[in-house]
């Protein structure tokens, strides 16, 4: 299965393709031989004996043996511990109502902030933006946010967003820019100085030093969605020239 | 479902970038989108797309009782639709605001205008009436739905063609297409709509504002214009203070976008008539761009032709032959014999005699008389079938039934054929 899978990496896959054991995979029986154990990333399922494709996209591999689908879907399904943008829309008592995309709203109580406390209140009115983790995401609940970790400290989360422009793109351009060597990170590096806040319920939010460079770069992610990477540089190096 | 709420920083950040003059997809203050229209394969069928707002107008028509108070007016219907597919602040069924506010506007520019002539709908005065309906489906929200189902309702009317109908008295027949050409309607001129969007109080304005654009704005301003600068309607909402000069302003760009606009829409219309005429395929599957991954495309499999005689013939040596023909023995008649392809007479001898004499004795041996073959098919076959088999001394012996199968030849003759024949022979010569 192993080898199946190496074989259609970079292969557009469509969710139900399935790799199963075949019947002529074969261990030797004169070498120490190690089992095979493939890592499935998102996208991939294992159902029974066998590896399920579920989202339709490309098949990426990353040595040892991790693979995942890396796929253009746009609507986003929350997941504990991934970090989000969320729109703040109703106050209610203890807890705000926010919005992250998903197909409910989340949760998020006034005390998950840090250095909260009851006489202590966030400040925090309806339209703002916050930047928080899922503490708690299943289909069965309501999901709920938290503005801090698990040791109550912020580490860059909650309310933001004064002065920059926030954006939708696709989950998987998301995660390719949240991904340790990111080249597009990098390309974007170097261009103008920006703050950069990823969310990934595919919101972005960018602030540069003018307005015009902010809409430059909201641009310019938005459209590294269908580019190649080689259309991409050019495309940086260009507006680095200021030919834009 | 709810739509996505607008968050304070957009808002700010919008509002910031309008004062500075900048819009988010880096166009001027007065531009538009890019507009593209496309045509489906019916008359009548148009596709409108203002940047990614996307509109589908649809042209029908059908024979009613017209109204009381107008007798020789034929009926225009509007009807806008707001697919859930658009926007998920659209929901099925339920009409919003949204969806009252742009009916008004469409059949205010559209029938107030009298950019149709209704009275050429007419076919029997006061009773039968031409009634066109315009469909207009919103596909995609990305702000300025007004314009863009605008430019799609009058395109297609201007697509459109009705079945020609005949008068007779009282009596009405409507022609098919097949019968006769379906006739366009006569249309005076094309009112196009064109909004503006005010920020700030009114101090700030943009022509074609997009979905966030619109989200933000203070009021909208619209004027629908024809090319002959002809104001057909304004429309003023959100409660907004406008100067008169302002006003002058907008309504001399929108005549000049109108004009622009009216060209497009012209251009497009004689690509379709073009397109149509050279019998190309047109319609809504070529419209629809090809998009890598989702078309269902296979790749042409390439067809051998380099053996193709060869394989013919072998094919055609390996079947079996036909089997050889063998007469049925036919005995002849005396006095009787049968001119032509099998010649009993002997006649043809005379010009195969520089054959070989072998040749022609075999001939007679193997020839048939075709008597009691005839005789055979003669009862086999119908009535209708005239075969003449006579005595006559006629040469020519027509049989009707040319394709006559092989019937198996005898090769062994009776000597009793041969006395026949040899006698018949002597008779004649």
């Amino acid at each position: 299965m192993f080898s199946s899978l190496k074989q259609r990496v970079e292969d557009v896959l469509l969710a139900g393709d399935e790799f199963s054991f075949e019947t002529d995979d074969t261990i030797s029986l004169t070498e120490p031989v190690k089992p095979e154990k493939a890592v499935c990333g998102p996208g991939l399922r294992r159902s029974g004996d066998r590896l399920v494709v579920c989202k339709s996209g490309v098949l990426r591999h990353k040595p040892p043996n991790v693979f995942w689908i890396d796929s253009q879907q746009r609507r986003y399904v929350p997941a504990k511990g991934e970090t989000v943008i969320g729109i703040v829309t109703a106050k209610s008592g203890d807890m705000f109502k926010v919005d992250v995309g998903g197909s409910e709203q989340a949760s998020l109580s006034y005390l998950a902030f840090e250095g909260a406390t009851k006489r202590n209140r966030p400040n925090v009115v309806v339209g703002d933006l916050v930047f928080a983790q899922f503490i708690i995401a299943n289909k069965d609940m309501e999901p709920e946010l938290a503005c801090m970790d698990s040791s109550g400290r912020a580490s860059g989360m909650g309310v933001f967003g004064a002065g920059g422009l926030m954006f939708t793109v696709s989950l998987g351009l998301v995660r390719r820019l949240l991904s340790p060597h990111s080249e597009v990170r990098s390309d974007l590096e170097t261009l103008f100085p920006c703050e950069l806040v990823i969310g990934m319920n595919g919101r972005l939010w960018v602030r540069s030093s003018s307005i015009q460079q902010t809409l430059i770069i909201a641009n310019l992610l938005q459209s590294c969605e269908t580019m190649t990477a080689q259309q991409r540089k050019e495309l940086f190096r260009r507006v680095q020239q200021g030919a834009l | 479902m709810k739509d996505t709420p607008l968050s304070n920083c957009e808002r700010d950040f919008l509002l910031r970038a309008i004062e500075e003059k900048k819009r988010l997809d880096g166009r001027q203050t007065y531009d538009y989108r890019r507009i593209k229209i496309t045509f489906g394969t019916d008359y009548g069928c148009c596709f409108v797309n203002l940047g990614k707002t996307r509109v589908m107008a649809q042209v029908s028509c059908e024979l009613v009782a017209p109204k009381e108070n107008r007798p020789n007016e034929g009926i225009m219907f509007f009807n806008i639709e707001l697919s859930p597919m658009a926007s998920p602040a659209f929901e099925q069924g339920r009409q919003s605001e949204l969806s009252v506010k742009l009916n008004r506007q469409l059949e205010r520019c559209l029938r107030n205008s009298k950019c149709i002539d209704t009275e050429s709908l007419c076919v029997v005065s006061g009773k039968t009436v031409w009634q066109i309906r315009v469909d207009v489906h919103m596909l995609n929200n990305d702000g300025n739905l007004m314009d863009a189902s605008s430019i799609a309702a009058i395109t297609a009317l201007c697509h459109f063609r009705r079945p020609d109908v005949g008068v007779q008295g009282e009596e009405v027949t409507v022609y098919s297409p097949e019968e006769r050409d379906p006739i366009p309607l006569s249309i005076y001129h094309m009112p196009i709509s064109v909004s503006f969007s005010f920020f700030q109080q009114g101090t700030y304005l943009l022509v074609d504002p997009c979905e966030r654009e619109e989200r933000v704005m203070d009021g909208l301003l619209m004027i629908a214009m024809n090319k002959h600068r002809e104001i057909c309607s304004i429309q003023s909402s959100g409660g907004i203070m406008l100067l008169k000069e302002q006003v002058m302003r907008c309504s001399k760009i929108a005549s000049v976008k109108v004009s622009e606009i009216t060209e497009l829409i012209s251009k497009a219309l004689l690509n379709d008539k073009a397109a149509r005429k050279a019998g190309g395929r047109c319609g809504f599957a070529e419209s629809m761009p090809q998009e890598r991954i989702t078309a269902l495309k296979t790749d042409e499999t390439p067809v051998e032709m380099k053996d193709v005689t060869e394989s013919a013939n072998d094919i055609v040596q390996k079947a079996e032959a036909p089997p050889p023909a063998v007469w049925s023995p036919v005995v002849p008649v005396p006095g009787v014999g049968q001119v032509g392809q099998q010649n009993t007479w002997g006649l043809e001898e005379e010009d195969d005699d520089e054959e070989d004499d072998e040749e022609g004795s075999e001939e007679q041996k193997e020839t048939e008389t075709k008597m009691e073959e005839d005789q055979h098919e003669m009862e086999d076959r119908g009535a209708g079938d005239v075969v003449e088999i006579s005595d006559s001394e006629e040469e020519e012996v027509v049989i009707l039934h040319p394709e006559i199968p092989d019937k198996a030849k005898i090769t062994g003759s009776s000597s009793h054929q041969q006395r026949a024949a040899t006698s018949q022979k002597r008779q004649k010569k």
